[in-house]
């Protein structure tokens, strides 16, 4: 790499930290628990609108891994998320009635909040419908994880975004609150992902899995990105570039081994196609808040006409971590 | 007698005191070296919880960077402490704070009193280390290392080129013959003060203090030259990783220490609770007399490193991406790749899923949809059939159906109609097993109830892109298996290679084939190949057919099974 295009990608780097800095003024903190972070703390950062019926599950879900805070930027929530949120004694709130899409899928409110109080801190960025899945996560709290990412000198971690989905239309069966939400949607794919590198900012780009098979099958470089890095020990220096697909600066994109070997990864659990999904769907369409023309969703209502059924007779049951370890979606490496 | 313990501490002090309290409560005198880094606040707290106990003493404070002389000097004070201050002690067992003893402390110290005159301490020449890292073995002895290999790097990484560029040596001290091994040890009084109290102590210690990582060798050379009978092993169960530090013990893996019967474990993570509690507050009885047997935590750890750098062949993952040619096999398993076949025989797919007893594919390149066995929409690991999710990546694709279908030998059919860009990555690939009938495409064009016009420019596209892929199979990269026949030779005799292609798939089938595949019904096929010629186009590639060739004359046995006797 030219010392021209690293100049480049720093001054991009850069660029959206100011960016960053800018949006500040469109978060209206609306309960501040920020003083309680210690300086070892883990921390969530997210962006949700409307999920107040996922919420109790998230929370609960992460606090058992060991999370010690949540940073959570509101999006003009009306079903009361907001105050089921300002309720919780270790979540810091921030409102904003701005464009979800104008701060750039909320990475503006998000590298603001993070430059701001997640210094030199493990950081997850995760939405409330993902659910992070790393190696022995069902022995080991996420605090072992961090602690031998540090003594690796490992500064990022990748986890693979994994769609899960239910068998037959998605309206069967009904979520309830503080439901584990894999009680419904129990199925993935294992093994239909397009990996291609991308050189610019050294990641990977990985597609595939239901979505692509069901709504993109005639249109595969449209189909969702499905690599994420959510879990990085955060400097003020970094910046997202594009939700959490890639980081600034570029070496901690490099989660993965070229040499053959495997690094360790997890994956982020997605549990999109809840009975919530055609409301959601459909009131995204009419805020057109989403990414590229919101071309995702626009598919999603299409086929949401016909009920699709994402579940085909090769679709594999979640059982747990290390099943997807064997099918080669996530890897130990050297962690044992 | 008893065992003295020295506990090297710079973290997690908590832990190092419950450990401290379990050894001393069991009439082993304890000395904590505690790196002088740690904070005032800590040391008084580590000092506070443990100074009801007689037999615990605090040595002399030393910074114990990784890599320096710090460490050595700190265990050597504190091993001059333990001596002077309990004379009862005959062994000495350095441990660092996140040791965990895993035995009984009596049954360590029953089986030292078994061995009153053995030194525990791993002590191999520098010729026989297999596990450096920086490739910095011997020159640890004979360069200079004035910088931080941690915080420095640069200047370490320059220092050592620019001394091995003018051919810099140090001496290393007349009667020493560098050893090196696991910084954890356990040695006898007698052997202890030997080191501690010799007269070329300060010369020694001066020639140590420049060397990189002492701690590895300081004691593990001088042991050499005083002990009268070193046995070569650590007491301690610690293994390390590929970058040279140590694995990590968590509550899982307290079944697998239960069994190892090893004395002291290193390291823990400090937030194992369960660990510690199992060892320490709930300390039951093992096997008496057992020796230490690490090897089914050596077997985790080293397959766990192979993990990280050889990876699993074949496949491409989120965290495995590896570059060209580092794949250490592109793709899993060995698959064969069928071009020609199913254009002269009419049942080819379903005799070759019989024959080789697995599901054969159809044309899985095809440019309208991919033909998985069965004309399946989805096929193992819910891979789709749709063409232009298999064209975005047709790499991904192959490797993924051979990852997915682990177990199965896969065949499919290929062929000049189909996407050709994979080609290059087959011929690369040792997996790969390719048969190609040259010229076999011109079967069903002529066959083919399209305009001779049509059909002439067809013939030629074909033939063009099959000559490219004979090209790339012929070339001297290509690593996969091809056998090429032109059509002409092959239905000349096509049991003789169906039997070879069918042994490479199953080869301890052993049996010969009975039956053959129906070959299509190729009269006037010959006459067909001369047309094309007279309107101008040269086909090349199916071989000598003469214009004669499946005239109706000729011996009609055509479009009958062959058998075989």
């Amino acid at each position: 790499m030219s010392l021209i295009s690293r100049y480049k990608l720093r001054l991009a780097r850069k660029r959206w930290l100011i960016r960053a800095f800018r949006k500040r003024h469109e978060l209206r903190p609306v309960v501040l628990r920020t003083g309680q972070i210690a300086p070892s703390d883990m921390l969530i950062f997210t962006t949700m609108r409307n999920e107040r019926v996922r919420l109790p599950f998230f929370l609960k879900y992460y606090r058992d891994l060991g999370v010690n805070h949540f940073l959570i930027v509101d999006n003009d929530s009306d079903d009361g998320s907001r105050e089921y949120l300002a309720e919780q004694d270790d979540v810091s709130l921030w409102t904003t009635k701005h464009s979800y899409k104008r701060s750039r899928f909320g990475v503006d409110w998000l590298n603001w909040l993070q430059r701001k109080y997640a210094d030199g801190h493990w950081t997850l960025v995760v939405d409330p419908d993902e659910f992070f899945v790393y190696p022995f996560c069902d022995t080991r709290p996420l605090r072992a994880l961090t602690d031998w990412l540090d003594a690796s000198s490992i500064k990022s971690f990748s986890a693979m975004l994994l769609d899960m989905y239910p068998k037959g239309p998605f309206d069967v069966m009904p979520y309830h609150e503080g439901q584990n939400p894999f009680e419904i949607v129990q199925y993935f794919d294992s093994g239909n992902y397009s990996f291609i590198r991308n050189s610019k900012f050294g990641n990977l780009w990985i597609q595939g899995g239901p979505r692509a098979r069901m709504f993109f099958a005639n249109n595969p470089e449209r189909a969702p990105a499905l690599n994420k890095i959510p879990l990085v020990k955060w400097s003020r220096k970094y910046a997202y570039v594009s939700s959490t697909h890639m980081l600034l600066p570029r070496g901690l994109n490099q989660v993965f081994d070229v040499w053959g070997g495997e690094k360790a990864s997890g994956c982020l659990l997605h549990a999109k196609f809840l009975d919530t999904f055609a409301a959601k769907a459909e009131e995204e369409m009419r805020r057109h808040q989403h990414y590229a023309n919101s071309h995702e969703y626009r598919a999603y209502r299409e086929a949401l006409a016909v009920e699709p059924d994402l579940w085909c007779k090769f679709s594999e049951k979640y059982i747990n971590w290390r099943q997807l370890e064997i099918l080669g979606l996530m890897s130990k490496g050297n962690w044992a | 007698m008893s065992v003295g313990i020295v506990l090297l501490c710079h973290t997690a002090l908590d832990r190092a005191a419950q450990v401290a309290r379990h050894w001393a409560e069991r009439n082993c005198p304890v000395v904590i070296h505690v790196d002088i880094r740690v904070t005032k606040p800590a040391y008084q707290r580590l000092f506070d919880a443990l100074s009801d106990l007689g037999n615990v003493q605090f040595s002399a404070r030393h910074a114990c960077e990784w890599g320096t002389w710090g460490i050595v000097a700190a265990t050597q004070d504190a091993c001059a402490l333990m001596l002077s201050t309990f004379r009862e002690v005959r062994h000495v067992f350095l441990a660092s704070g996140s040791c965990l003893p895993l035995r009984p402390v009596e049954e360590m110290v029953a089986y030292l009193d078994q061995r009153p005159r053995t030194d525990f301490i791993e002590s191999v020449t520098t010729e026989d280390v297999g596990w450096t890292i920086g490739g910095l073995d011997f020159e640890r002895f004979t360069l200079r290392f004035p910088f931080s290999w941690r915080k420095q790097r640069w200047f370490f990484d320059r220092y050592v080129k620019l001394q091995r560029r003018v051919g810099f040596r140090r001496k290393i001290p007349t009667g020493t013959v560098p050893h090196m091994g696991s910084q954890w040890w356990c040695l006898t009084r007698q052997t202890l003060s030997a080191i501690l109290e010799s007269p070329d102590r300060p010369e020694i210690d001066r020639y140590f203090r420049k060397v990189w990582i002492p701690d590895e060798s300081y004691f593990q050379t001088l042991v050499r030259q005083v002990s009268t009978n070193v046995e070569s092993r650590s007491l301690t169960l610690s293994k390390f990783d590929f970058q040279g530090k140590p694995h990590i013990f968590y509550d899982d893996h307290l079944q697998l220490l239960r069994r190892s019967d090893c004395f002291v474990a290193r390291k823990i993570w400090p937030h194992a609770d369960l660990l510690y509690d199992a060892f320490l507050t709930r300390a039951g009885q093992g096997q008496a007399a057992a020796e230490p047997n690490p090897g089914k935590i050596n077997r985790l750890f080293t397959k766990a490193v192979e993990r990280r750098t050889k990876g699993r062949a074949g496949l491409i993952m989120q965290s495995r991406y590896p570059n060209e040619n580092w794949e250490n096999g592109r793709t899993l398993a060995p698959y064969s790749v069928f071009q020609g076949f199913s254009d002269i025989f009419e049942n080819f797919e379903p005799w070759l899923g019989k024959v080789a007893g697995t599901r054969a594919h159809g044309h899985l390149f095809a440019p309208d949809k991919v033909h998985f066995a069965g004309e399946e929409d989805e096929y193992n690991g819910a891979l789709p059939n749709s063409s232009a999710l298999r064209n975005y990546n047709p790499r991904s694709f192959l490797t993924n159906l051979i990852w997915n279908t682990r177990g199965e030998r896969q065949c499919f059919q290929f062929g000049p109609g189909d996407d050709q860009t994979i080609c290059w990555f087959m011929a690369c690939d040792p997996n790969a097993q390719i048969s190609v009938i040259t010229g076999a495409w011109a079967v069903p064009l002529f066959k083919s109830n399209a305009n001779f016009g049509d059909i002439r420019r067809q013939a030629a596209l074909l033939q063009k892109i099959e000559l490219e892929h004979l090209s790339i199979l012929r070339s001297p990269y290509a690593k996969a298996r091809v056998q090429i026949w032109p059509l002409a030779d092959f239905v000349e005799n096509p049991m003789a290679p169906l039997q070879s292609v069918i042994d490479e798939i199953s080869p301890r089938a052993m049996h010969r084939l009975t039956e053959a595949p129906r070959l299509t019904d190729l009269t006037g096929f010959g006459q067909f190949l001369q047309n094309l010629r007279n309107q101008g186009m040269q086909p090349v590639l199916m071989g000598d057919f003469p214009a004669d060739f499946g005239a109706p004359t000729s011996t009609g046995r055509r479009g009958r099974p062959y058998l075989v006797k």
